[in-house]
Protein backbone atom coordinates (compact mmCIF):
# COMPACT_ATOMS: atom_id res chain seq x y z
CA UNK A 1 0.00 0.00 0.00
CA UNK A 2 3.07 1.95 0.71
CA UNK A 3 4.66 2.14 -3.03
CA UNK A 4 6.17 4.84 -3.83
CA UNK A 5 6.36 6.19 -7.32
CA UNK A 6 9.33 8.44 -9.11
CA UNK A 7 8.65 9.70 -12.56
CA UNK A 8 10.10 12.24 -14.59
CA UNK A 9 7.52 14.76 -16.13
CA UNK A 10 8.20 16.81 -19.29
CA UNK A 11 11.59 18.47 -18.83
CA UNK A 12 11.80 19.56 -15.77
CA UNK A 13 10.43 18.18 -13.80
CA UNK A 14 10.81 14.95 -11.19
CA UNK A 15 7.31 13.84 -9.03
CA UNK A 16 7.65 11.50 -6.31
CA UNK A 17 4.46 9.80 -4.65
CA UNK A 18 4.13 7.88 -1.59
CA UNK A 19 1.08 6.86 0.72
CA UNK A 20 1.41 6.75 4.37
CA UNK A 21 -0.74 5.18 7.53
CA UNK A 22 -0.88 8.06 8.87
CA UNK A 23 -3.02 11.71 9.06
CA UNK A 24 -1.99 14.37 6.97
CA UNK A 25 -1.16 16.47 10.27
CA UNK A 26 1.39 13.77 11.12
CA UNK A 27 3.05 13.46 7.88
CA UNK A 28 3.43 17.03 7.88
CA UNK A 29 4.81 17.47 11.59
CA UNK A 30 7.39 14.83 10.45
CA UNK A 31 8.30 16.85 7.44
CA UNK A 32 8.51 20.17 9.62
CA UNK A 33 10.16 19.29 13.06
CA UNK A 34 13.52 19.10 13.33
CA UNK A 35 13.52 16.19 16.42
CA UNK A 36 11.26 14.10 13.87
CA UNK A 37 13.23 14.86 10.34
CA UNK A 38 16.19 13.89 12.21
CA UNK A 39 14.62 10.48 12.92
CA UNK A 40 13.93 9.20 9.46
CA UNK A 41 15.50 11.49 6.55
CA UNK A 42 19.26 10.24 7.57
CA UNK A 43 19.78 8.98 3.49
CA UNK A 44 21.49 5.30 2.50
CA UNK A 45 21.59 2.68 6.02
CA UNK A 46 24.37 3.77 8.24
CA UNK A 47 23.93 7.22 7.89
CA UNK A 48 22.73 9.90 9.86
CA UNK A 49 21.92 13.66 10.33
CA UNK A 50 24.04 15.52 12.71
CA UNK A 51 22.64 18.90 11.31
CA UNK A 52 19.38 19.38 11.29
CA UNK A 53 18.66 23.72 10.77
CA UNK A 54 14.84 24.01 9.64
CA UNK A 55 13.18 27.83 10.01
CA UNK A 56 9.44 26.85 9.39
CA UNK A 57 8.35 30.20 7.81
CA UNK A 58 8.69 31.71 4.55
CA UNK A 59 12.12 33.03 3.71
CA UNK A 60 13.18 30.49 6.82
CA UNK A 61 16.27 29.12 6.23
CA UNK A 62 16.94 25.13 5.96
CA UNK A 63 20.52 23.29 6.02
CA UNK A 64 20.25 19.77 6.35
CA UNK A 65 23.98 17.53 6.86
CA UNK A 66 24.53 14.36 6.50
CA UNK A 67 27.59 12.00 7.66
CA UNK A 68 28.20 8.34 6.87
CA UNK A 69 29.79 8.47 10.74
CA UNK A 70 33.41 7.87 8.82
CA UNK A 71 34.65 11.38 7.91
CA UNK A 72 32.71 11.33 5.07
CA UNK A 73 29.16 13.63 3.79
CA UNK A 74 27.67 16.17 2.08
CA UNK A 75 25.14 18.61 2.98
CA UNK A 76 21.96 20.77 1.48
CA UNK A 77 20.76 24.12 2.03
CA UNK A 78 17.60 26.35 0.87
CA UNK A 79 14.71 28.28 2.09
CA UNK A 80 10.81 28.05 2.73
CA UNK A 81 8.95 29.56 0.12
CA UNK A 82 5.64 28.74 2.09
CA UNK A 83 4.08 26.81 4.03
CA UNK A 84 0.49 25.62 4.93
CA UNK A 85 0.03 23.42 7.44
CA UNK A 86 -0.75 20.22 6.98
CA UNK A 87 -1.77 20.72 3.22
CA UNK A 88 1.31 22.08 1.54
CA UNK A 89 4.98 22.90 1.62
CA UNK A 90 6.91 25.17 -0.73
CA UNK A 91 10.62 25.14 -0.66
CA UNK A 92 14.19 25.38 -2.45
CA UNK A 93 17.31 23.16 -1.77
CA UNK A 94 20.35 23.22 -3.43
CA UNK A 95 22.92 20.06 -2.73
CA UNK A 96 26.55 21.06 -1.87
CA UNK A 97 28.57 18.80 -3.56
CA UNK A 98 30.78 20.66 -2.69
CA UNK A 99 29.93 23.22 -5.63
CA UNK A 100 26.32 24.06 -5.13
CA UNK A 101 23.79 22.30 -7.53
CA UNK A 102 21.26 25.02 -9.07
CA UNK A 103 18.11 25.50 -7.29
CA UNK A 104 15.45 22.49 -7.03
CA UNK A 105 12.27 24.44 -6.30
CA UNK A 106 9.78 21.70 -4.55
CA UNK A 107 6.30 21.54 -3.93
CA UNK A 108 5.14 18.95 -1.50
CA UNK A 109 1.40 17.95 -1.13
CA UNK A 110 -0.29 16.21 1.98
CA UNK A 111 -3.62 14.85 0.90
CA UNK A 112 -6.00 13.07 3.10
CA UNK A 113 -6.34 9.13 1.31
CA UNK A 114 -9.15 6.73 2.95
CA UNK A 115 -7.31 6.74 6.59
CA UNK A 116 -3.93 8.05 5.93
CA UNK A 117 -2.01 10.39 3.48
CA UNK A 118 -1.20 10.61 -0.16
CA UNK A 119 2.25 12.67 -0.33
CA UNK A 120 3.35 13.99 -4.05
CA UNK A 121 6.35 15.95 -3.86
CA UNK A 122 7.23 17.79 -7.07
CA UNK A 123 10.60 19.13 -8.17
CA UNK A 124 11.13 21.74 -10.06
CA UNK A 125 14.78 21.95 -12.19
CA UNK A 126 15.41 25.32 -14.05
CA UNK A 127 15.70 23.64 -17.22
CA UNK A 128 15.91 20.11 -18.87
CA UNK A 129 20.05 19.97 -18.61
CA UNK A 130 20.08 20.89 -15.19
CA UNK A 131 17.57 18.33 -14.60
CA UNK A 132 20.17 16.36 -16.61
CA UNK A 133 23.29 17.33 -14.16
CA UNK A 134 21.22 16.53 -10.97
CA UNK A 135 20.32 12.82 -11.78
CA UNK A 136 23.58 12.38 -12.71
CA UNK A 137 25.09 14.33 -9.98
CA UNK A 138 22.70 12.44 -7.68
CA UNK A 139 23.87 9.33 -9.36
CA UNK A 140 27.22 9.16 -7.07
CA UNK A 141 25.69 9.24 -4.50
CA UNK A 142 23.12 6.54 -5.28
CA UNK A 143 25.81 4.85 -6.39
CA UNK A 144 27.71 4.83 -3.13
CA UNK A 145 24.94 3.73 -1.19
CA UNK A 146 24.08 0.62 -3.69
CA UNK A 147 27.88 -0.25 -3.55
CA UNK A 148 27.63 0.21 0.28
CA UNK A 149 24.89 -2.22 0.39
CA UNK A 150 26.21 -4.68 -2.34
CA UNK A 151 28.75 -4.94 0.02
CA UNK A 152 26.97 -6.13 2.98
CA UNK A 153 25.05 -8.59 0.86
CA UNK A 154 28.27 -10.08 -0.55
CA UNK A 155 30.02 -10.18 3.47
CA UNK A 156 27.08 -12.19 4.77
CA UNK B 1 30.93 3.27 -15.07
CA UNK B 2 34.19 4.31 -16.15
CA UNK B 3 32.32 7.19 -18.28
CA UNK B 4 30.54 8.76 -14.51
CA UNK B 5 33.52 11.09 -13.57
CA UNK B 6 33.77 12.09 -16.74
CA UNK B 7 30.23 13.00 -17.01
CA UNK B 8 30.25 14.92 -13.94
CA UNK B 9 32.72 17.19 -14.46
CA UNK B 10 31.09 17.42 -17.65
CA UNK B 11 28.07 18.68 -16.31
CA UNK B 12 29.67 20.48 -14.16
CA UNK B 13 30.29 23.75 -16.66
CA UNK B 14 27.01 25.84 -17.41
CA UNK B 15 27.76 26.72 -21.00
CA UNK B 16 27.97 22.51 -21.22
CA UNK B 17 25.13 21.92 -19.26
CA UNK B 18 23.36 24.77 -21.44
CA UNK B 19 24.55 22.86 -24.43
CA UNK B 20 22.60 19.58 -23.57
CA UNK B 21 19.50 21.93 -22.44
CA UNK B 22 19.25 22.74 -26.27
CA UNK B 23 20.21 19.00 -27.73
CA UNK B 24 17.61 18.11 -25.53
CA UNK B 25 14.90 19.62 -27.93
CA UNK B 26 16.93 17.34 -30.70
CA UNK B 27 19.36 17.55 -32.85
CA UNK B 28 21.93 20.15 -33.84
CA UNK B 29 25.25 21.35 -35.80
CA UNK B 30 27.92 23.21 -34.31
CA UNK B 31 27.37 26.36 -36.09
CA UNK B 32 23.63 26.13 -34.98
CA UNK B 33 24.81 26.30 -30.90
CA UNK B 34 27.34 28.83 -31.48
CA UNK B 35 24.35 31.17 -32.18
CA UNK B 36 22.84 31.54 -29.23
CA UNK B 37 25.79 31.13 -27.05
CA UNK B 38 27.89 34.16 -28.58
CA UNK B 39 30.53 31.69 -28.71
CA UNK B 40 33.13 30.82 -31.21
CA UNK B 41 32.71 27.99 -33.38
CA UNK B 42 36.23 26.56 -31.94
CA UNK B 43 35.10 27.59 -28.29
CA UNK B 44 31.99 25.35 -29.14
CA UNK B 45 33.76 22.72 -30.61
CA UNK B 46 35.98 22.35 -27.11
CA UNK B 47 32.85 21.38 -25.29
CA UNK B 48 31.52 19.47 -27.68
CA UNK B 49 34.56 17.38 -27.48
CA UNK B 50 33.89 17.19 -23.82
CA UNK B 51 30.50 15.89 -23.69
CA UNK B 52 31.50 13.57 -26.50
CA UNK B 53 34.32 11.56 -24.55
CA UNK B 54 31.94 11.44 -21.35
CA UNK B 55 29.48 9.83 -23.52
CA UNK B 56 26.48 12.32 -22.91
CA UNK B 57 26.49 13.30 -27.05
CA UNK B 58 26.96 11.59 -30.30
CA UNK B 59 27.80 12.63 -33.42
CA UNK B 60 26.96 11.90 -36.54
CA UNK B 61 28.62 13.21 -40.15
CA UNK B 62 26.29 14.72 -42.60
CA UNK B 63 28.80 15.70 -45.12
CA UNK B 64 30.75 18.56 -44.16
CA UNK B 65 28.85 18.87 -41.03
CA UNK B 66 28.70 16.58 -38.22
CA UNK B 67 25.62 17.09 -36.45
CA UNK B 68 25.41 16.40 -32.81
CA UNK B 69 22.46 14.63 -30.68
CA UNK B 70 21.77 13.30 -26.91
CA UNK B 71 23.40 9.98 -26.84
CA UNK B 72 20.24 7.24 -25.08
CA UNK B 73 23.03 6.00 -23.40
CA UNK B 74 23.24 9.43 -21.24
CA UNK B 75 19.61 9.13 -20.77
CA UNK B 76 19.87 5.21 -19.66
CA UNK B 77 22.53 6.36 -17.29
CA UNK B 78 19.63 8.86 -15.34
CA UNK B 79 16.89 5.68 -15.72
CA UNK B 80 19.30 3.62 -13.86
CA UNK B 81 20.18 7.11 -10.90
CA UNK B 82 16.06 6.83 -10.96
CA UNK B 83 16.09 3.62 -9.56
CA UNK B 84 18.62 4.39 -7.42
CA UNK B 85 16.78 7.72 -5.90
CA UNK B 86 13.70 5.32 -5.54
CA UNK B 87 15.91 2.84 -3.33
CA UNK B 88 17.13 6.10 -0.99
CA UNK B 89 13.79 7.41 -1.00
CA UNK B 90 12.41 4.02 0.13
CA UNK B 91 14.50 4.01 2.71
CA UNK B 92 13.85 7.07 4.19
CA UNK B 93 10.31 6.75 3.59
CA UNK B 94 10.10 3.19 5.45
CA UNK B 95 11.94 4.77 8.19
CA UNK B 96 9.43 7.74 8.30
CA UNK B 97 6.29 5.04 8.41
CA UNK B 98 7.57 3.88 12.04
CA UNK B 99 8.03 7.84 13.35
CA UNK B 100 4.46 8.25 12.07
CA UNK B 101 3.03 5.16 13.87
CA UNK B 102 5.07 6.17 17.44
CA UNK B 103 3.55 9.52 16.67
CA UNK B 104 -0.36 8.18 16.19
CA UNK B 105 0.59 5.86 18.95
CA UNK B 106 1.33 9.03 21.07
CA UNK B 107 -1.59 10.98 19.95
CA UNK B 108 -4.12 8.34 21.37
CA UNK B 109 -2.52 7.70 24.61
CA UNK B 110 -2.87 11.60 25.04
CA UNK B 111 -6.76 11.62 23.90
CA UNK B 112 -7.31 8.44 26.29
Amino acid sequence: MSQLTLKTEGDTHVVVTRRFAASPESVYRAHTETALLQKWMTGPDGWSMPVCINETKPGGKIRYEWSDGNGGGFHLTGEYVALEPFSRIVHVERMHLPDPTPDNHIETRFEKDGAGTLMTLRMTLPDAATRTAMLATGMEHGMEASYARMEEVLAA
Amino acid sequence: MQTLDAAFSALADPTRRAILSRLALGEATVLELAKPFDMSQPAVSRHLKVLETAGLITRRVEGAKRPCRLASSAIGEIDRWLDMLRQALEQNYNRLDGVLAQMEQEEEGNVK
